[in-house]
């Protein structure tokens, strides 16, 4: 049973959780590539006391997205954390990049960048959904069997680590009796090879300010004692909490509870749910699923702060849930201290409790 | 005295009286001309640096904010160079966040077409341009050296001659990319039958001899189009790339009119040979100034700067990348080596960034300068360090610039600041008012994007009279 307050993450891609979210908000149908309206709801999060803003992402789109109906459009994660960066002071910012179709060199010094940029308030969520013309996309071999990926994604995220660590934190000395602006034993080269990609030298991008960005990973993605958070999900409360208690003794740091929420709003979640559904099939997922009132969800936090440390959630519709959840279910939770709001000037790991991890290079010298 | 009052000057005949002075600042990050050791110098990696010098330069009109790009640390015979700058953000990571503070100056990122793959990197330049409202610009560079590709998952398997291969086939990809949407791709109501018209979005199959993508892409075009393209590379290759692929050549031929002008007749030679109009592509050299109230003053200050940049270390550093050997323990005020270097082929990528090229002739050229003049090592290395750069009073180099711009040498230039993040102040507070006054210089932004700053045609223009000309070779 976790002892602290729950921390909020919201994920704020495209429309909504729900494939025919684009029609049933206020806004166009073409908001969801509108740097007014990201900055409108990242904000919107920050104030009503998220912790966390999550933004979903993948490289490609397949041809059946497109046919169905569904967005076809989506700015990449990275670009829009790091844009919203600017905009917001406590939130925390969190891309999804699926690791096998990304360089981890470039990824290091991107994820790196945001954090510096956003002054410790970067993680990065570990992604690896199928995705069919990947390796056509790329023009390269990409890992398809389930022991594969698996490794494929460990290593990934193993180098990236690695390449935060590639600066001690100190490496900058600006000594200007000497004329030299880094002191070249603090810097080291990471020099991994796995099967499929080998990394050799140090970052381009010192280390980031909160040493490494949050790593955050599904439980079935990532070995959760190598995340710094696991997401789970489960089709009830029952498989939530036991993939829970499964990941806190696998060794997961922080567990949230991934939730797709619908709400009661100027007419009943029940309405609401049947008009979007006549337009799409709103497919399940590995999140669990609750449709009801802003007070339901409070009674369903409460149970789950029994067994999470946070809950992820996931607006069916964020131009009509992200003001319900801000209004009516974050001040309740707040004022019942079952969840807590961050504080100014915290990092991400600050409002996480996560400690700042040791540099593995100076750790290596130490022994 | 203004341009205008100029004796006539047969060589250099104004072309263009009415053209006006583009400028750009280049963040370079990376290099011993940002004197990173002056007391005035802030931090080289916090984001309130990159912002100040942003928003500065956004004060001043400047058409873009232009960011450097490296994919390894540098080295000296083999040990971490560690005396410049070391260490900077991801381009366009550190641009996105830019676009958010900014509204109108354009935020060019320096990518290498060698290590990234069109899908990604095409995406990730169009997500910046969309949320920076058609601002963005990309620097086309490549790399060829096993060296920095031991960092990515291809490692070193691009041959020297097929860099530009690369990068021209990666360019047409790119754009294939950037123009998969049509204009009405998307519904404009919530009542249409769905999100996106059926074949309004092109799924982009290229395939050439380096690059192969098949993707649906996720991005439509900003309100420029798609990003400018500026291209860097000086080599043949290079700059019949940029005549056939840019939007912009940032040149290295900014500092003499008789080169600026030969270079720019060669460019545009290319150009047209490309069939495109002759001042299709802009040239903007790289440059940096040195103000001052006085004549005098300005060299002064110059003199001083050059010292600043050049240290002894820095001194010995750069003749032991030549010689191939360490020679850090030689006094940088006594004289140059006796020995010759051994015989090799220099190469930027792992080095300094100084010196390139035949470390011989290079050899040669220091001792002569010395023993010509007298000079120690530390002399003569400043002496042969030519870094473009303007030096004078602002009325003069305004002046100057115009001369430049209106002779058809360049277009504009590319500003290096040597301190950050105040070097670019007095360029603004003080050179900017006198090309104004001068009617050289805008007095508001015109547009909201980067393409209407610059000039330049619509990219869709460029696009189809590129496919006209291909259509044309195809059918003679």
């Amino acid at each position: 049973m976790s002892s602290r307050p729950l921390v909020l993450a919201v994920d704020l891609d495209g429309s909504g959780a729900h494939p025919a979210a684009w029609r049933a908000g206020s806004d166009a149908p073409d908001a969801v590539l509108d740097p007014a309206v990201l900055r409108r709801r990242v904000l919107a999060a920050e104030n009503g006391g998220f912790t966390l803003v999550t933004l979903d992402d993948a490289l490609t789109t397949t041809q059946a997205t497109v046919s169905s109906g569904a967005v076809a459009a989506r700015l990449d994660g990275v670009v829009r954390a790091a844009f919203v960066s600017q905009l917001t002071t406590r939130v925390g910012l969190a891309p999804r990049v699926d690791p096998r179709g990304a360089e981890p060199f470039h990824l290091a010094a991107q994820l790196a960048s945001l954090d510096i940029a956003s002054l410790g308030r970067a993680g990065w969520v570990v992604g690896d959904a199928d995705q069919p013309g990947l390796a056509d996309a790329i023009d390269r071999v990409v890992p398809e069997l389930p022991a594969d990926r698996e490794l494929e994604v460990a290593d990934v995220v193993r180098t990236v680590r690695r390449l935060w660590d590639s600066w001690e934190d100190d490496a900058v000395i600006k000594d200007v009796a000497t004329g030299r602006y880094v002191d070249r034993d603090r810097i080291h080269d990471v020099a991994v090879t796995t099967p499929t990609f080998a990394v050799a030298g140090a970052s381009i991008t010192p280390r980031p300010p909160q040493g490494h960005v949050v790593v955050i990973a599904p439980d079935t993605v990532l070995d959760p004692a190598t995340a710094d958070v696991s997401l789970v999900g489960g089709a009830d409360v029952a498989e939530v909490v036991e993939r829970a208690v499964a990941a806190r003794g696998a060794g997961a740091p922080r567990v949230l509870a991934d939730v797709e929420v619908l709400l009661d709003a100027d007419t009943s979640c029940a309405a609401r749910l049947a008009a979007l559904d006549a337009d799409a099939e709103w497919t399940p997922t590995d999140a669990l699923r609750f449709v009801g009132s802003p007070f339901g969800l409070l009674l369903l936090a409460e149970q789950l702060a029994e067994a999470v440390d946070g809950i992820r959630l996931h607006p069916a519709v964020v131009g009509t849930d992200l003001p319900v959840l801000t209004r009516f279910v974050l001040p309740r939770l707040f004022a019942t201290r079952i969840a807590r709001a961050p504080r100014l000037a915290q990092t991400l790991r600050g409002a996480l409790d996560l400690p700042r991890p040791e540099n593995v290079f100076t750790q290596e010298e130490a022994a | 005295m203004s341009a205008s009052a100029r004796p006539p000057d047969r060589d250099h005949p104004i072309t263009r009286p009415t053209a006006t002075v583009h400028l750009g600042v280049f963040f370079q990050g990376v290099n011993h001309h940002t004197v990173w050791s002056d007391p005035r110098s802030g931090s080289q990696t916090d984001f309130s640096s990159f912002r100040r010098l942003a928003e500065t330069a956004e004060r001043g009109l400047f058409d873009a904010f232009f960011l450097g790009e490296g994919l390894r640390l540098r080295e000296t015979n083999g040990a971490l160079h560690d005396l410049d700058v070391v260490g900077r953000p991801d381009a366009i990571t550190q641009l996105s966040a830019l676009a958010a503070v900014t509204s109108r100056i354009g935020l060019v990122a320096t990518q290498n077409t060698t290590y990234n793959d069109p899908a990604d990197l095409a995406r990730r330049l169009a997500s910046l341009d969309v949320l920076s409202g058609g601002r963005a610009a990309w620097n086309v560079v490549t790399t060829d050296n096993a060296w920095t590709g031991a960092n990515f998952r291809r490692g070193g398997y691009l041959d020297h001659a097929d860099r530009y291969v690369r990068a021209a086939e990666f360019v047409r990809a790119a754009r294939a990319i950037w123009d998969s949407f049509a204009d009405d791709a998307i519904a404009t109501t919530t009542r249409e039958p769905s999100w996106s018209r059926p074949g309004a979005i092109t799924p982009v199959a290229f395939s050439g001899a380096t690059v192969s993508t098949h993707v649906t892409p996720t991005v439509p075009r900003s309100p420029q189009g798609h990003p400018v393209i500026f291209q860097a590379g000086d080599s043949p290759a290079g700059r019949t790339f940029a005549a056939e692929h840019a939007d912009v050549i940032f040149s290295s031929h900014g500092s003499d009119l008789d080169d600026a002008l030969a270079f720019a007749r060669d460019v545009r030679r290319r150009v047209a040979a490309a069939g495109r109009p002759r001042d299709d592509v802009k040239i903007l050299p790289g440059t940096s100034f040195v103000l001052g109230d006085t004549e005098a003053e300005a060299r002064e200050l110059a003199t001083w700067l050059v010292r600043e940049q050049i240290s002894g270390a820095t001194a010995l550093s750069i003749l032991s990348h030549i010689w191939g050997e360490d020679l850090s323990q030689l006094d940088p005020d006594g004289p140059l080596p006796d020995h010759d270097p051994a015989p090799r082929e220099l190469s930027r990528t792992r080095g300094t960034g100084a010196a390139q090229g035949d470390p011989a002739g290079l050899a040669r050229r220091l001792r002569s300068h010395a023993e010509e003049l007298g000079l120690s090592i530390r002399e003569a290395v400043i002496a042969t360090d030519r870094r473009p750069a303007f030096v004078g009073t602002p009325s003069s180099v305004a002046d100057r610039l115009v001369r430049f711009v209106r002779t058809g040498a360049v277009d504009g230039f590319n500003v290096s600041p040597w301190l950050v993040p105040d070097g670019l102040d007095e360029v603004v507070d003080r050179l900017v008012p006198e090309l104004q006054e001068r009617a050289a210089y805008p007095t508001e932004y015109v547009g909201t994007t980067l393409r209407e700053h610059l000039g330049l045609r619509s990219s869709r223009d460029v696009h189809g009279a590129r496919d006209a000309i291909q259509r044309t070779v195809v059918g003679a």
